[in-house]
């Protein structure tokens, strides 16, 4: 009896968390009379994809486009740059204690406090509305993630495999380029992956920044809120063009899944 | 040959310094840059134009002293909108907190399936949560929301309820949408924590005759309290700066009903265009938060 009750409380909760997924899912295939129809239909009677096609006839689709080379492009450099600084922050413990803190506090930061001054900056710089500029940011506001979980990957490569390349004469670059990249090509991929899905579901800085060049998905999201509910199906389509590809890259490190978003406060 | 050895060893000691000493600060200056530039050159910015009186009508640079400071005494909808946050934000908080431990015992024990009942329930944490309030907004839709269908079945007959436009309703509104994104984030991380402690010592608590509660508050608290405290720290400080997910759901309404710190901040940079008085308001809420950050980090021994 027990356990059937565990299986029925688990069953439960399940559908709470899965049914606001399913019902997203399920409105972008839905044809206009089956969405406006009350009492609401459960399921579309047919899988149709005309809430896409209208996506990518309107050019609409270019969002998904712009989030991934915004997200694409300013994950490689952060975690290059990040990287290279986390193995300074570890093996030569430059800046100490108090430097680490630093870094990770600026990841803590409310974004809507800076905001207001880097817009006022890129104004300046003519910077608004091109993908250099929220690169830059996204790179930037990543960065001290990257930093934090690389710090904490690279502390769990033994030291004796550097300190032998080095003896062999590889050069301080090359030991990094050779040794310490291989070794934790593990804690790399995840740490992409969930800086990627960051800057990928980033709303704030797009809003701010785009006007028409670099709108991102999440900013044409919010582009059908209106006065009519029309736009229903294409909130729906948007969505799930944004979310389809965060539940795959998602799926591909479950096991690094806890240490990633604990900020490696759990270790898998 | 005793000698050329130690002169080897001493080279190999001091390559760390040697020939490129200063390597250590080539690989992290592109990353400091770019903190300085992103993260502290705004507040210093903000700082300085924060005493000046520019708004989107008049560039006025000359210096203004605390005029700025001081009208955020007086400003009720800046008192307003951190009261409605702070009111999110303790609430939420330990909702979530119970919640997912309450799921991770649920799921700590072996059973049939239990992989994919964790992978289903954690998808709703790494949506956006544009997306996530968008998804809600659709859901509580007074007609064609399934939500009130599912009310009226209960009720017997036909519910409407305003979810996001009623002000009685717009606040669970938005803490279910809050409770059902967030709350799969702590039961990840609060049963990866849970599943790391001795067995042994439970186990051995049980036969000392120790009950589910004490054995939960002197054996398996103290021994998940360093996770679970960098959990409350990091969705502490999310939701003190939640914008995104309201911004889908309510749009900050009705009227101003429930406008947290960061729209209203949006609203008077963006909408508004009061440029020197948003930098004070931003001021305001980088000092507070840096204040409560690092005593929280330090306190919570989220630096190791």
């Amino acid at each position: 009896m027990v356990i059937l009750g565990r299986y029925l409380l688990a069953l439960s909760v399940l559908i709470f968390f899965v049914f606001p997924i399913y019902w997203l899912f399920a409105i972008s295939f839905k044809t206009p009379e089956e969405i406006f129809h009350f009492p609401p239909v459960w399921y579309p009677q047919k899988i149709q994809f005309a809430n896409y096609w209208v996506l990518f006839k309107d050019g609409d689709a270019t969002s998904v486009w712009n989030s991934f080379i915004l997200a694409g492009s300013s994950t490689i450099i952060a975690m290059i740059l990040g990287t290279i600084c986390a193995y300074s922050l570890v093996r030569f413990k430059t800046g100490g204690e108090n430097f680490a803190v630093w870094i990770i506090s600026q990841r803590l930061m409310p974004p809507i406090a800076i905001i207001f001054p880097i817009f006022l900056l890129y104004v300046f710089f003519g910077w608004v509305d091109s993908y250099g500029g929220l690169i830059l940011l996204y790179t930037a506001f990543n960065l001290p993630y990257v930093i934090w979980m690389m710090r904490g990957y690279i502390e769990d490569i033994p030291i004796e495999l550097e300190e032998s390349a080095l003896v062999d004469g590889c050069s301080r670059w090359a030991v990094l380029w050779k040794v310490v990249f291989p070794m934790a090509r593990a804690g790399l991929f995840a740490t992409a992956v969930f800086t990627f899905v960051f800057a990928w579901n980033e709303f704030i800085f797009a809003l701010v920044l785009s006007r028409t060049e670099v709108t991102t998905y999440t900013v044409q999201v919010t582009h059908y809120f209106g006065g009519q509910s029309n736009f229903w199906a294409k909130i729906a389509a948007m969505s799930v063009l944004g979310t389809v590809p965060v539940f795959i890259t998602v799926a591909t490190l479950q096991r690094f899944l806890v240490r990633g978003i604990s900020m490696g406060a759990v270790k898998g | 040959m005793a000698q050329s050895f130690a002169s080897v060893s001493s080279a190999v000691r001091r390559s760390p310094q040697m020939p490129d000493h200063n390597f250590r600060y080539w690989i992290i200056a592109p990353s400091v840059f770019l903190l300085l530039l992103i993260g502290l050159f705004p507040l210093i910015y903000a700082f300085v134009v924060s005493f000046q009186q520019i708004t989107m009508t008049d560039y006025d640079t000359s210096f203004a002293g605390l005029v700025n400071y001081q009208a955020l005494f007086s400003d009720q909808r800046l008192w307003e909108s951190i009261l409605h946050t702070i009111v999110i934000t303790v609430i939420a908080l330990p909702v979530e907190l119970i919640l997912g431990l309450a799921l991770a015992y649920l799921f700590l024990e072996k059973m049939y399936g239990k992989q994919i009942f964790i992978s289903l329930i954690v998808l709703p944490t790494v949506i956006s949560p544009i997306v996530s309030g968008a998804t809600w907004r659709l859901l509580f839709d007074q007609r064609y929301g399934p939500i009130n269908q599912v009310l009226s079945w209960i009720a017997g007959r036909e519910v409407v309820m305003l979810w996001t436009i009623e002000p009685i309703l717009v606040y669970p509104a938005i803490l279910i949408c809050e409770i059902w994104q967030w709350t799969p984030f702590m039961f990840l991380i609060l049963l990866a924590a849970l599943s790391s402690v001795d067995k042994s010592l439970t186990e051995a608590a049980e036969l000392d005759g120790a009950g589910f509660w004490r054995i939960f508050l002197k054996i398996e608290l103290p021994a998940i309290w360093p996770v679970m405290a960098i959990a409350i720290l990091i969705r502490g400080v999310d939701l003190f700066r939640i914008f995104d997910m309201v911004w889908a759901l309510t749009g900050g309404g009705p009227g101003t009903y429930t406008e947290t710190i960061s729209i209203y901040t949006y609203v008077q940079g963006f909408r508004q265009f009061e440029t020197s008085y948003t930098a004070a308001i931003a001021f305001l809420i980088v000092a507070l938060m840096s204040f409560v950050v690092t005593w929280a980090i330090r306190r919570m021994g989220l630096a190791k």
